[in-house]
């Protein structure tokens, strides 16, 4: 057991696979020699070579692409877009393509490729570079779309990834690099499509996935101290996604609060809200809330920027409500 | 002066019949008290009062039926106490059509209406409240409409079911508020049932494996008419190649186990004959393209039979990986569905038991499965001479409904020279 942080877990992760695997490679922009924006990739172009790690043009709809054929002939690309905003130039071929093409062949081939991307505001990147739009991508059957929020999450499920037969968007966050946590010395692989409960409680269910997993658990923490007990239920996968864990918990405690970093018409929320009322709603003792993303283009300037993000007080906030709406007068 | 509605006592119940009266107009009536037995679409319940005073009234007598809601009595502050005309008020339960001569308002007729519709307020609106709070109600048999919320807007929620359950029982309120997902209140399920027949037996927890290994099987030896193709190999070639394999591999860490060899032969035969590679369906056959090994695979829970996908593509050593890894998360506890689903044959292999051979039963809706049995010597007559030879039997169960005896046999014919010639296994 090691505290690393998410984007150490990350590299390890890639770098002890393409140990495992040599048909593992690594394609992307700046990921070789510039060893990737964020640095991810460091230091594997040099342990691997130019064959398994590829800078590419800028150029997405090319490069996933050529990963996509690669994949149909029997290597296992790990892409990397620098943000999920760039997915947008790609999302032809990995909507139309990568999704699509095992059902549509009859399943003559599958495409088990890694499309790495970092979702996520807060870095005064602007309007067009601080997007959550996994959403796109969840709602489309054909892809699984992982989003994990700690150290350990990340490396297990980026195994779980990488060596899954079908084309999984693994979502990163940009707020997220930066954290430490715990990894196990031993490889563990995720399964995909399980939600975990990461805090157990009995007043209130509380659901993120990716940066705000991590900052429900935060508000958890601090909610304890005043004597609320808080569930929180991080979704891990967001296609598949695990209903069951959900409503089990929803069933429980009585009501659910969902933090989401995307915005909240039409966002991943309501898919979750709409799942907790169909299968529990005679437990429901008050209505699903949602914590999401102002409806704005994401602002530069700073203190708008903080203003549109969801953030742990407004979380607590919309607990506080739903808690008082059932009878329990806290805060 | 308060009305006693009819309650909703079970989840199907849509009306009740007054079985009998435990008290009597005029009768002192405490909360808790049993004033009157119902008989619902289940059972007979007794109904206690939720609070003291007299009753005053029995709206329906014994033997009518009247719908959930509808007024079967009033219990009131004095013995003498006056009961007002219902007219106003709920629906008067007079016989079975409760709503007859109550105001226009609710079209109450509809005896299927449930609880929460034909709530006593007939002129008010319906009280707010969360859909657990109407469950809860139901579950304790209290009156939503007699419960003031505390909610927004007055919703009725938890908190006050529960506070108004435990002024009714004078104590917390049992189970139901935790209950997870299942039915109210039902008694603890039965006591396990002692099978007291001079067997001094115990009932074992069953797992949800071991409940689909029981389904399958079943299944499977009902409906599929088995027959059984048994042959003995000479194994010693496959025992020579084996070793070399092993040797060659041995950098890699990768081992070949004779189950590996077996599993790999009974994939590129299987492509010469692919009439055994097939299911018979709903009465339709179908022939697979595919074809992806089942490999049985005992583990503390039972038996899982994880799939390798297009066995006849990959090489051996791949094969030999695979199965290591697909056992590992056998047991484990870790396949999942995809791993262990599209098999189109399957391989069930005891020999480290030291089972000489044994008829497997069919995974459906797989046509065949092989039984392998130990390797062991044994005294074969060869080129007129007897020899101590190593064997090992095979035994093919086959699906008659798919595959005839002729051609179920020609394919294990192939499948024991390959194995006797193993060089065709990896060739």
């Amino acid at each position: 057991m090691s505290v690393i942080t998410y984007r150490q877990a990350l590299r390890d992760t890639l770098r002890s696979e393409m140990h495992r695997d040599e048909n593992v490679l690594l394609l992307g922009e700046e990921i070789g020699v510039f060893e990737g924006s964020y640095k991810i990739t460091e230091g594997l172009l040099k342990e691997f070579g130019e064959r398994r790690v590829r800078d590419t043009p800028i150029a997405e709809e090319g490069f996933v692409g050529a990963a996509i054929g690669a994949a149909m002939l029997g290597l296992r690309p790990v892409v990397e877009l620098m943000t999920i905003n760039f997915s947008l130039i790609a999302i032809d071929q990995i909507i139309n393509h990568a999704a699509k093409i095992y059902g549509m062949f009859g399943g003559q081939t599958s495409v088990p490729m890694v499309i790495r991307t970092p979702g996520g505001g807060g870095q005064q990147l602007g309007a067009t570079h601080s997007q959550n739009i996994e959403l796109f991508y969840s709602f489309i059957p054909g892809l699984k779309v992982l989003a994990p929020s700690t150290p350990a999450e990340a490396a297990a499920m980026l195994r779980a990834a990488i060596r899954d037969d079908d084309p999984v968007l693994f979502l990163e966050n940009l707020g997220l690099y930066n954290t430490k946590g715990e990894v196990p010395d031993e490889e563990v692989v995720a399964e995909i499509g399980r939600a975990a409960v990461t805090r157990e409680g009995t007043d209130i269910t509380l659901i993120g996935y990716s940066r705000m997993a991590a900052v429900t658990t935060r508000v958890a923490e601090r909610l304890a101290e005043q004597g609320i007990s808080v569930e929180v239920v991080d979704l891990r996968s967001l296609r598949p996604l695990d209903r069951e864990t959900i409503v089990e918990s929803v069933k429980r405690t009585g009501c659910a609060v969902i933090a989401e970093d995307d915005w909240l018409t039409y966002g991943i929320g309501a898919e979750i809200a709409a799942s907790i009322q169909e299968g529990a709603f005679d437990y429901l003792d008050a209505p699903v809330r949602r914590v999401a993303m102002a409806e704005v283009p994401m602002p530069y300037a700073k203190p708008l920027e903080t203003a549109a993000m969801p953030s742990a007080e407004s979380i607590t906030t919309v607990i506080h409500e739903t808690l008082s709406a059932v009878g329990r007068r806290v805060g | 002066m308060s009305d006693i509605y009819m309650p909703r006592l079970s989840d199907t119940m849509e009306e009740g019949v007054i079985s009998s009266w435990l008290k009597q107009v005029g009768d002192k009536v405490s909360s808790g008290d049993v004033l009157v037995e119902i008989e619902t679409d289940k059972a007979v319940m007794e109904y206690e009062a939720y609070e003291d005073g007299y009753l005053v009234k029995q709206a329906v007598s014994e033997g009518e039926t009247v719908p959930i809601g509808a007024v079967i009595g009033v219990i009131g502050d004095s013995p003498d106490a006056v009961p007002e005309d219902s007219g106003t008020k709920a629906p008067e339960a007079a016989g079975e059509a409760p709503a007859e001569d109550a105001a226009p308002a609710a079209p109450a007729e509809a005896p299927a209406a449930p609880a929460e519709e034909a709530e006593p307020a007939g002129d008010g609106p319906r009280p707010l409240s969360s859909p657990l709070a109407r469950r809860l109600a139901r579950e304790y048999g209290l009156d939503l409409g007699q419960i003031k919320g505390s909610g927004p807007k007055g919703r009725v929620v938890r908190a006050d079911i529960e506070a108004a359950a435990k002024s009714r029982d004078g104590q917390a309120p049992a189970a139901p508020a935790q209950a997870a997902p299942s039915a109210p209140a039902q008694a603890p399920a039965a006591p396990q049932q002692s099978f007291d027949d001079g067997r001094d037996s115990e009932e074992v927890k069953i797992t949800n494996i071991r409940k689909v290994i029981a389904r399958r099987l079943t299944q499977s030896k009902q409906e599929v008419p088995h027959f059984y193709l048994r042959r003995t190999i000479d194994a010693e070639a496959l025992k020579a190649l084996r070793a070399q394999i092993n040797e060659q591999l041995a950098p890699t860490g990768v081992k070949v186990s004779f189950n590996d060899l077996i599993v790999k032969a009974v994939a590129t035969v299987l492509r010469r004959h692919p009439a055994v590679n097939s299911s018979w369906v709903d009465e339709r056959l179908l022939q697979h393209n595919r074809i992806n090994v089942g490999i049985a695979v005992a583990v503390d829970t039972g038996l899982v039979v994880p799939v390798v996908h297009d066995t006849d593509k990959l090489p051996l050593s791949e094969i030999a990986q695979r199965s290591r890894e697909l056992a590992g998360k056998a047991r484990d506890g870790k396949l999942t569905p995809k791993e262990m689903s599209g098999g189109t044959i399957s391989v069930s292999n005891l020999g480290m038991l030291g089972v000489d051979s044994f008829s497997a039963v069919i995974n459906p809706p797989e046509a065949a499965i092989l039984a392998v049995g130990a390797m062991k010597q044994q005294a074969v007559v060869r080129d007129g001479e007897i020899v101590a030879r190593n064997t090992i039997a095979l035994e093919l169960s086959v699906d008659h409904r798919a595959v005839d005896g002729a051609v179920g046999a020609a394919y294990l014919k192939e499948l024991a020279e390959v194995l006797e010639e193993p060089m065709r296994i990896i060739l």
